[in-house]
């Protein structure tokens, strides 16, 4: 069987301790394989976003394991954490946190700069993800000069430049409206069979997470249901592109 | 919409056979409503006989146009706007409502069964292009049917949501005067994971 690139064994996390404490997840057990697009859905407050943090390593479990490529997060040093932040692990927020002073191509290669890579290499791998999110021709414009759907786009951008196995992705479509949620999440469901990138996306609507192989229902930090995409008929297959 | 509605919209002045109005309606309702033709015609004969359409026999055949009456008719029912009260007898909604009269637990195993299947149809039309598509129907038309399906969808899940939100953390007001529970008389109550 292949190693999960994304595996959570019964994780809590509890804020507070004694009669205060409050349990946000609640023994949580997920696996995610390469190139697999699972979405965690649930009303707020039901944990998801919770989740999320501790599969990217954002927030540590007060219980359980977080194990990217089968090693457990707790047994990296703070470097290779870090490095796994910046290389293996793509993130994408409601709030893009772009740069404004710097151009789209400048804000997907700050990432790569920050690991070392040289100008040129950076340059050329950022110029590919930009590409990818159907951007290409707008590399020397500034976040501002773009539409909220087109800076998601940066921000996916962004978070694809590295070698990326997996993207975690909560609520990307927040502030964005139907038909442009639409399409960014078009994109992100994409990004598995184009890129063979793991996908965790986190949203509370369900328009959004039916793009996934897996859904994951929360509520009160448990998992209730899951939902795996029944199979599609071979003449009735849609090929999923990133629009432009 | 009933048929009668639907053969009046598709009517003009120029006079049409039964057959074509049958293909037209079906066309235009992206396929999702399969007519068989003695029941154009029984329907026709109906309009006929209130004056809203006119019929004539040419080469062997009869065909139809509409008349004021008939267009009269089909402005006030463009007109119209469907009434919610009482609610539409929806099935998922009858069978969660019937579910929570059966506990709370019942009810929730009733919820989360349907909303898993809501989502996998939902995720099924997310994959690929519905019947509609695939049977070659007017794009835009098909379109707007996959919108619809897709939408309905959506908020089947909101309303199952919503509801499991009231069983796990009812408001008190909520609480008062409901009948007292009974065992479920058919059926499994499944252990929710």
């Amino acid at each position: 069987m292949t190693t999960p690139i994304l595996e959570l064994r019964d994780v809590v996390k509890s804020y507070g301790a004694g009669p205060t404490e409050v349990r946000a997840v609640t023994g949580v057990s997920l696996a995610v394989a390469p190139g697999e697009f699972v979405a965690v859905r649930g009303p707020s407050g039901c944990g998801k976003s919770t989740l999320l943090h501790m599969a990217g390593g954002l927030e540590d479990p007060t219980a359980g394991h977080v194990l990217f490529d089968g090693r457990a997060l707790y047994e990296m040093s703070a470097a290779e954490r870090a490095g796994l932040r910046r290389g293996g692990v793509g993130y994408v927020f409601q709030r893009l946190n772009l740069v404004p002073s710097l151009t789209a191509m400048e804000n997907v290669m700050l990432p790569l700069e920050l690991d070392g890579v040289g100008s040129r290499e950076a340059k050329e791998r950022a110029a590919e993800a930009l590409d990818a999110v159907g951007l290409d021709r707008h590399l020397e414009r500034y976040p501002d000069d773009f539409s909220g759907g087109q800076q998601q786009r940066i921000a996916i951008a962004r978070a694809i430049v590295g070698t990326r196995r997996l993207l975690l992705a909560d609520e990307p479509t927040g502030s964005l409206d139907t038909p442009t949620g639409d399409a960014v999440v078009e994109l992100i469901a994409s990004l598995p069979a184009r890129l063979g990138t793991a996908v965790v996306l986190v949203t509370h609507e369900p328009r959004y997470a039916a793009w996934a192989d897996r859904v994951v229902s929360m509520r009160d930090g448990c998992v209730v249901d899951t939902t795996v995409a029944p199979p599609v008929r071979k003449s009735a297959r849609r090929t999923v592109g990133a629009r432009r | 919409m009933s048929v009668r509605e639907g053969l009046l919209a598709l009517l003009g002045d120029e006079p049409v056979h039964g057959y074509v109005l049958k293909t037209g309606f079906e066309a235009a309702t992206g396929g999702v409503w399969p007519l068989n033709v003695g029941q154009v015609y029984k329907t026709l004969e109906r309009l006929e006989r209130d004056g809203l359409v006119h019929a004539r026999e040419r080469q062997g055949q009869r065909q139809y146009r509409i008349t004021d009456d008939g267009l009269a008719a089909l402005g006030a029912w463009w007109d119209a706007v469907p009434d919610d009260e009482p609610p539409p007898r929806d099935e998922l909604m009858l069978k969660v409502l019937m579910a929570v009269g059966q506990g709370r637990d019942h009810a929730l195993d009733v919820i989360t069964k349907q909303r898993s299947a809501v989502m996998a149809q939902l995720q099924l039309r997310r994959r690929g292009p519905s019947t509609a598509r695939r049977r070659g129907r007017d794009p835009m038309v098909a379109a707007m049917v996959d919108d619809a399906l897709v939408v309905r969808a959506e908020a089947d899940l909101r309303w199952l949501d919503l509801c499991e939100e009231r069983l796990t953390h009812p408001d008190p007001s909520e609480e008062t005067g409901r009948r007292p529970v009974t065992r479920p008389r058919r059926g499994t109550r499944g252990a929710r994971s």
